[in-house]
């Protein structure tokens, strides 16, 4: 690469001249440092909720956390990456699949057989790339779909792990999972609540490290990139940036996450079906309902979104398809009245960052 | 080849003509607006529902229940685009992707609360069940061959629509670039507006033909949405004739497949799309026109 020397000396005899301004570049607002406090605090917090929490409320709020991981995962790829995925339930299927080979074919420890879930995710992702991203725009949207339901039929042909109907792991199985037997002495409970104790915690590390990797990554230079590809391709690669590289590495990252995500939700259900695992309702309709409710391209948005559907789903989630049937009308109202979302509006109204990607140049003067 | 090899060829050959037709309403607003409407499969599915109704419920005959449907599913696809889609059409696919998701769920779901999970079929008295012997061992049967002739009658007549008439142009023109045909006179929101009413309308034609051929139930829209837009990307975008070649391409994969195993019957159907779009990212037959 090469650029054009400025004739910078003239430049410099100027503004030498007078009173030298000093500009720095300023991302935090009063309320970001706030937000980020408040996050200190809560996150503590977080971990000592099994101590009180019940049953029901600790499994709530895995749902919440995996669900928001999710979400995450899917508004830096879509959102950020203009890689419009309906298919991301492939990678949730295979984490799932694959922490159930570990464990129920190899005998691993469930905790060490999450990350290799995400790994065959992810190797999965990188064999798929260069298919996918022959596609563009709504064929990237549809192959995704269908490489997601070929793999499901692919998994429901694996006989080892239950085929079509699929399995159950059992207590035999998932005795040995590191933490468990210390959360039992802990809490004083049984090996089944003990194990959503731990379950709850990775749940907790995984959502916090998603969102904290994808608030550092979106205000990185490899961010910046990324966004330039997706406003304009061409233009990306003309001032050097490798647009290519810089979506295949994000592609199998999130495949990573994903899997990771899966894995530890069929941890935590015990039970994996090829039609639950590579569902998409669950693991896409969800996720964008979270996503769109609470605004496409933040990160708070999904945060607020992902509460919005704990309180439907909490209050509504016996009337069936009555609930899905509001969800539904819900992301559609929301999609033509409101379609920054909930936290998109508010913060454009109110000029609101918790988390700020923008760098704004700020003159001291002194 | 021997006869059983033949027999293959030509289930899978009609199976196309189901899928093709499932895939032209899809096919022309794909092709003149760039939408990808995800609520397709489901939109065929509440309009196999509505002509039961009018069938079961009312008493009207089939042909009677299926035309007074075709109009009904236009002016609903006219109103769905001015009051909902419009709002969302730009160069950001995303939007419409989201609406016409959101809408798959509403009526996926509606139908459930309306009609319960109990699968359907159209009935259609002995046509339903009667075949024409080609040759010894070897026969069609009638419904099918009806679908096949009604895809490729559909397709015909889409042409003769496209290429010999002012609102043909309209489309031809709009499809190809917005603001310059707009420029020409040409009201896009109309034009707009109609290609969906008649992406509805023909759906409706899709919706007759499938119901009578095979069970249904409000669940099975998204599958059928996929298989349709296998056949539209498989063909290549903007052709009508390629959705219907495309269509046929996925059925013999599918019936190839199912002999094989009849597990494999679907898997076999998307990876013969994998596998065109690997070496035809644009389709077997994509139009010259972007």
């Amino acid at each position: 690469m090469t650029t054009d020397r400025l004739p910078d000396g003239h430049v410099v005899a100027e503004t030498s001249a007078m009173t030298k301004p000093v500009w720095r570049l300023q991302s935090a607002t009063r309320l970001s440092r706030a937000a980020g406090v408040a996050a200190i605090v809560i996150f503590p917090l977080l971990i000592l909720v099994p101590a009180v929490a019940s049953r029901n409320l600790l499994q709530d709020l895995i749902f919440v956390f995996t669900m928001l991981a999710l979400a995450q995962l899917w508004n830096v790829l879509a959102g950020w990456g203009g890689l419009i995925s309906v298919g991301q339930q492939a990678f949730v299927g295979l984490g799932a699949y694959g922490l159930f080979a570990a464990v129920a074919l190899a005998g691993f420890d469930p905790l060490l057989a999450i990350p290799m879930a995400g790994c065959l995710a992810a190797i999965a992702a990188a064999i798929l790339g260069p298919l996918m991203f022959r596609l563009e725009g709504p064929y990237f949207a549809i192959g995704s779909w269908v490489v997601a339901e070929a793999l499901r039929l692919g998994c429901a042909q694996f006989k080892p792990l239950g085929g079509g109907t699929g399995m159950s792991l059992s207590s035999a199985a998932l005795a040995n999972m590191t933490g468990t037997r210390w959360a039992e002495a802990l809490f004083g409970i049984r090996a089944a609540a003990a194990r959503d104790v731990v379950v709850y915690w990775i749940a907790l590390l995984l959502v916090v490290g998603i969102t904290f990797s994808i608030y550092l990554f979106v205000r990185s230079r490899l961010g910046l990139g990324l966004a330039a590809s997706r406003d304009n391709n061409a233009a990306a690669r003309s001032v050097g940036v490798r647009t290519y590289r810089i979506r295949y590495l994000l592609w199998v990252l999130v495949a990573f996450a994903t899997g990771m995500v899966g894995a530890l939700v069929y941890l935590q259900k015990a039970r994996i079906s090829p039609d639950a695992a590579f569902s998409v309702v669950d693991w896409t309709a969800y996720v964008l309902f979270v996503v769109v409710i609470g605004g496409v391209r933040t990160i708070e948005g999904p945060i607020l979104g992902v509460l919005v559907l704990w309180a439907l789903q909490f209050n509504l989630s016996g009337y069936g398809s009555l609930y899905l049937l509001l969800l539904g009308l819900i992301a559609i109202f929301v999609m033509l009245f409101m379609q920054r979302g909930i936290w998109g509006s508010a913060a454009a109204r109110w000029d609101l960052q918790l988390f700020p990607a923008r760098k704004l140049l700020v003159r001291d003067d002194s | 080849m021997g006869m059983g090899g033949l027999d293959t060829v030509l289930e899978g050959v009609l199976l196309g003509g189901v899928y093709a037709l499932f895939a032209i309403g899809l096919s022309l607003i794909f092709g003149i607006m760039r939408l990808v409407n995800l609520a397709h499969g489901d939109i065929v599915v509440f309009a196999a529902y509505m002509i039961l109704t009018a069938t079961a419920a009312a008493g009207v005959s089939l042909v009677v229940a299926t035309v007074v449907t075709i109009v009904i599913m236009f002016a609903a696809g006219f109103a769905l685009q001015r009051l909902v889609l419009e709002r969302v059409l730009g160069d950001d696919i995303l939007p419409p992707l989201l609406v016409t998701f959101g809408l798959s769920i509403v009526v996926q779901n509606g139908l459930l609360l309306v009609f319960g999970a109990d699968s359907r079929r159209l009935q259609a008295g002995a046509f339903e069940s009667s075949s024409i012997a080609l040759a010894p061992g070897l026969s069609v049967g009638l419904a099918p061959l009806i679908a096949l002739i009604t895809a490729f009658v559909v397709v015909v007549l889409l042409q003769v629509l496209f290429y010999r008439t002012a609102l043909g142009r309209a489309f031809r023109a709009t499809a190809d670039n917005p603001q310059i045909a707009q420029l020409m006179g040409i009201d896009q929101r109309n034009v707009y507006a109609l290609a969906v009413g008649l992406s509805l309308a023909v759906s409706t034609i899709a919706a007759v033909t499938f119901g009578i051929r095979s069970n249904f139930d409000p669940s099975i829209g998204p599958a059928r949405l996929l298989y349709a837009f296998e056949a539209v990307i498989i063909g290549g975008l903007g052709s009508l004739w390629g959705t219907l070649a495309g269509g046929i391409v996925l059925g013999l994969a599918q019936t190839i497949g199912g002999r094989i195993d009849p597990e494999w019957q679907i898997l076999a159907g998307h990876l013969a799309f994998l596998i065109v779009l690997i070496f035809r990212p644009r389709g077997l037959f994509p139009s010259r026109r972007r």
